[in-house]
Parts: C-alpha cells; sequence; structure tokens
C-alpha cells in the first residue's frame, strides 16, 4: 500500500482586489510515494512544494483533486494521528518551554498521559535538545526552534513524517543530525516525505525525488536512475602538472590543480587516454565515467522548462 | 466537551496569563481601594451606591477591553506565526479549534471577574461595614457582566477569523458601543417610518443588546432584579454567543492558511 497517493491535486488561488484574476500555484499533481521510503520534494522557492504539504496537512483546500494517505481519505481526522508535520521555519507558542509544548501537542495528539513524559524527553534527546527544563521558547535560537519542531512532528510516533524545509536554520553539525534522524526514521518502516531546495541533502538521503518547477511536476523517479544516465564521457585523473601532447591530440578538456590534472575525454577515447599516460610513464590515479549529479539534472529540467515558457511565449 | 478543545482552552489560558493579562487586577485593585477610601471621606450615605456602581462598571470596562483584545488575535495571531500549522495538522478539528479558544478566553475572564468580584465585595465592607440582603443582586450583576463578555469574546472571534486583528478590534468595539445602546435603536426604529424603520429594526436585533445586560444602576440603588429577566438574559446570550461561534466556525471552516 502506498503511503500517499496525490491524485490530480490542485490549486488556485483568485488574486487582485476583487478577486478575479487567477493564479495557479499547483497544477494537477499525480504523485504516489512508497510505504517505508525517503521522497524529497524537490524544486526551488516558489515552486509549490509548501503548498503541496499544506492541502496534504488540511491547511489550503485544494481546487481540484484528491489524495490518499496510508490507504485512507486524507482529510480523515484519524489519519493526522498518523502523520507528524513540521512547517518551514516553524514558530511556536514562545510563552510555553519545550517540554510544555510537546505536551500540548501530545495530548492532541492523543499520546496517553502515562507515555507522554517518557516520549518527551525521548524525543527531545533524539534531536539534541537537552537541558533545557524551565526555558521558554522565545528564549530558543532558530536551529533550536527547528530541531524543537523535528520533535512535535516525530512526538506521537507517526507512520509518515512530512518535513518542509528540514534542515533550513541549521548549521552543518545540525543538518547532519537530521540527515542521520531522517535515516533511523527510515530504519523504524516510516515514511519520511520533505521538501528541500538543497540537492545535496536530497542526493544523500532520498531514495526516489520528484522535481517540481512552477507549480509543475517536472520529473520524478529514484535518484540512482536519475543520477546514472552515463554522458559518453570520462573523467581521467593522474598526477603531474602538465598535459602530455597525446591527451591534447584526444580532444581532452584538462584542469590542472596542485599536483594532479584532471581531463575530461570521450568514452571511445578511454584506451587511448590510457596509452598516451603509459607511454609518458605518468602516474594515472583515476579513470571514473561521468554521470550526472542530481544537480544537473534538476538544472536541466528547470531550464528546459525555461526554455518551453521562453519558445511559448 | 471532547478532550481537545479542554486542551486547547487551557492552552488558550496559559497564554494569557503568561502574557500578564490577570495584572489588569493590580490596577483594579488599586481604584478601587482609593475609591472606597476617597468615598468614604466625601460622600454621605451613598457610599454603597458609589462603591457599586463604580466597582460594577470597572469590572465591566477591564473585561471588555481583555475580551475585545485578546478575542481579535486568537485566530488571527495564530495563522500570522503559523503556530496553527502544528495544531490542525494533528486530528483537531476546525471546529473544536474555535470553541477550544472560546472557551479558553471566557475562562480567562470568569476567573478575572472572580478576583476583581472579591474586590468589590471587600471596598463595600469597607464603607459600609456589613453586607445587606440586597448586595445578594450584585451576583446577578457580575453573572450578567460574565454573559456580557460572553458574547464580545465570541463576537471578537467570529471577526477575527475573517479579518486582519486591528478592523477586528474596530469591529468589536462599534458593535459593542452600538450594542450599549440598543434599547434605544429599538426605540428609534419603533418611531420611524418606511425603508428606514425597517433597516432600525434590522440593526436594532442584529446588534447584542447589552442594554438589558447592564443592570449595574439597579443593583447599586438596591432594586431587585427579576428571576424572568436572569432567564432571558441568560437564553438571549448564549443563543447569541452560539450564533456568533457558529459562524465563526463557517467562516474557519472553509479559509485557506496561506
Amino acid at each position: 500500500m502506498p503511503a500517499i497517493e496525490i491524485l490530480g491535486l490542485e490549486k488556485t488561488y483568485m488574486v487582485g482586489f476583487w478577486r478575479k484574476r487567477p493564479k495557479r500555484a499547483l497544477l494537477p499533481l499525480h504523485l504516489t510515494v512508497q510505504d517505508g521510503e525517503i521522497f524529497g520534494f524537490l524544486g526551488p522557492n516558489g515552486a509549490g512544494k509548501t503548498t503541496t504539504l499544506k492541502m496534504l496537512m488540511g491547511l489550503v483546500f485544494p481546487t481540484a483533486g484528491t489524495a490518499r494517505i496510508l490507504g485512507h481519505e486524507w482529510t480523515e481526522p484519524e489519519v493526522k494521528a498518523q502523520i507528524g508535520f513540521l512547517p518551514e521555519q516553524p514558530y511556536f507558542y514562545d510563552y510555553l518551554t519545550a517540554h510544555e509544548l510537546l505536551n500540548y501537542y501530545g495530548q492532541l495528539s492523543g499520546v496517553p498521559g502515562k507515555d507522554r513524559k517518557r516520549r518527551i524527553d525521548e524525543v527531545l534527546a533524539r534531536v539534541g535538545l537537552t537541558d533545557i527544563k524551565g526555558v521558554q521558547l522565545r528564549k530558543f535560537s532558530k536551529g533550536m526552534l527547528q530541531r524543537a519542531g523535528i520533535a512535535q512532528a516525530i512526538l506521537h510516533n507517526p507512520k509518515l513524517v512530512f518535513f518542509d524545509e528540514p534542515m533550513s536554520g541549521l548549521d552543518p553539525l545540525g543538518r547532519r543530525e537530521v540527515r542521520d534522524l531522517m535515516e533511523q526514521l527510515k530504519h523504524e518502516g516510516k515514511t519520511v516525505f520533505f521538501s528541500t531546495h538543497i540537492l545535496s541533502d536530497a542526493e544523500a538521503l532520498c531514495d526516489r525525488v520528484a522535481i517540481i518547477h512552477q507549480g509543475e511536476l517536472r520529473g520524478v523517479g529514484a535518484v540512482a536512475d536519475l543520477t546514472s544516465s552515463v554522458q559518453g564521457k570520462v573523467e581521467v585523473i593522474w598526477q603531474g602538472t602538465e598535459v602530455p601532447a597525446a591527451m591534447k591530440a584526444l580532444g581532452a578538456d584538462c584542469h590542472i590543480t596542485g599536483d594532479t590534472v584532471r581531463a575530461v575525454v570521450p568514452e571511445t577515447q578511454q584506451d587511448a587516454a590510457i596509452d598516451a599516460l603509459r607511454r609518458e610513464r605518468i602516474r594515472l590515479i583515476a579513470i571514473t565515467p561521468l554521470r550526472t549529479s542530481l544537480e544537473a539534472y534538476f538544472v536541466e529540467k528547470l531550464q528546459s522548462s525555461q526554455t518551453t515558457a521562453g519558445t511559448s511565449a | 466537551m471532547s478532550a481537545r478543545i479542554i486542551h486547547i482552552a487551557s492552552n488558550t489560558f496559559r497564554e494569557a496569563v503568561r502574557d500578564r493579562v490577570l495584572y489588569n487586577l493590580i490596577a483594579f485593585a488599586l481604584l478601587l481601594s482609593g475609591a472606597a477610601v476617597l468615598v468614604g471621606q466625601i460622600s454621605i450615605d451613598i457610599e454603597r451606591l458609589v462603591v457599586v456602581d463604580l466597582g460594577l462598571s470597572a469590572v465591566s470596562l477591564f473585561g471588555i477591553v481583555i475580551a475585545i483584545f485578546i478575542g481579535i488575535g486568537l485566530v488571527s495571531k495564530e495563522i500570522e506565526k503559523r503556530t496553527l500549522y502544528t495544531v490542525l495538522s494533528r486530528p483537531v478539528r476546525r471546529w473544536e479549534f474555535i470553541v477550544g479558544k472560546f472557551f479558553g478566553l471566557a475562562g480567562t475572564l470568569v476567573v478575572n471577574t472572580f478576583f476583581m468580584a472579591i474586590g468589590v465585595f471587600g471596598a463595600l465592607l469597607y464603607v459600609a461595614h456589613k453586607f445587606s440582603a440586597s448586595d445578594a443582586f450584585i451576583l446577578v450583576a457580575l453573572y450578567f457582566i460574565i454573559l456580557e463578555f460572553l458574547i464580545v469574546c465570541s463576537v471578537a472571534l467570529l471577526f477575527s477569523s475573517f479579518s486582519s486583528p486591528l478592523l477586528s478590534a474596530v469591529f468589536t468595539f462599534s458593535l459593542f458601543v452600538i450594542g450599549s445602546f440598543a434599547e434605544d435603536l429599538r426605540g428609534f426604529a419603533f418611531m420611524a417610518h418606511g425603508f428606514t424603520r425597517w433597516l432600525a429594526t434590522g440593526a436594532a436585533y442584529l446588534v447584542p443588546n447589552f442594554s438589558a445586560l447592564n443592570v449595574i444602576s439597579a443593583v447599586a440603588h438596591e432594586q431587585h432584579v427579576s428571576a424572568q429577566l436572569i432567564l432571558q438574559n441568560s437564553f438571549y446570550a448564549l443563543f447569541y454567543t452560539a450564533m456568533a461561534l457558529f459562524g465563526a466556525v463557517l467562516i474557519f471552516e472553509r479559509r485557506n492558511l496561506k
């Protein structure tokens, strides 16, 4: 059973003084997220990621379409007991302490009183918020608020967790910790759906990703599949500061960095390149086929949409 | 009542307390003790009247100000600060949120009124040296003041569910002022003709009738309040409050939280 099935959800806002001018925030979106996977929802700012998440959370009503979460209609309150949500740049009741906040959310999520205190201590330790007893949230830094936000999202042990830009406001160590946490959640059998525009996070974490731009889904698939398309070129790296003439003759694109040289040659010239280096008794370090990075795939998808828009204009 | 409503109400009450809303009691205590001492010195035989009139009017005024200024932010502040997102993404229905917020504010006002009522009775004892049987009607006046608060809370919540805090404050305060003259408006409607009569009658019955809930002067003059008026006012206030809350829920149920 898929964890999330988005069946044509779309959103059009009516803008302007008389609210008569339509502005499409999300074109009909069809997306399936399998149970137990980490799914990245990628797109630049304003692409429609947060709108999609808000619709799934019941905060914004879709103009059309429907969705199923954990096999149920997404609007059913019972579904919400099984999901966790971290909004983008979360802000909480700043007059509460983290313990009070989580106790309140635990009550709303139906966490039994006898388990609540233990769960609160557990999740706070898990997100690295210790020694904060009695400190009101108004005194928390941005990073600490983000951690408190993650804690409230996983407090009630949900089966499915939605994170909207979870790395936002975190330092490199904090980002690493959140990545580790998301992997732990996956190992516990939970499904993680997160939006981001930080591609390295998505590439490191996600089983599958979807790319959205200007409210339209541009691509979806396993990260390995999207990044495995070989470009027909290989990267040859050797020790030295000079490029042999034979290598230049192959049309290699060379870059010298310190005491290593990197050259990109067509795959068909791979053997010739190796022979050229051998003849010159140069120490070969590595030969790797060039693969499309997620970033390159992402940029390609965005650029193709802009080209299409430019052509149609 | 669902447990979630109670939790939301408790949190709203806690917010009010931590935002130092109950500090108004200090101002109230100072006002009333000052007035009691002053009245004891300058008035002859009307100390009770002045203390009851001033005390109950202050209870009403302080409560109305709190009801308006907290009520208008109950929903809009949660949307603006996005604290609502993590509440409504849980198994909380939107109507439960509205009703919970209402009870939280109403609870704050009842607690506030309770302490102010102690102040009124304390000041009364100071100037009159004893309680009389007619003082029991002060409790009725306080009950009507609480009914007044319920209406103002629900109206503030209604406006807060679709407009900005500033506009909500203006609307609620205007409605409170007009409602305080509801009897005069009804009198005007009775005397008017044609379209004006139709319009004035509609307005007179639409605005909350706060003048019927104001028995401060009568109680200060030791007049009795009939059981029928107590029943009528109770029914009226609860009905009006329920309708305003219903309206707030209807609007909020359809609102996109952008």
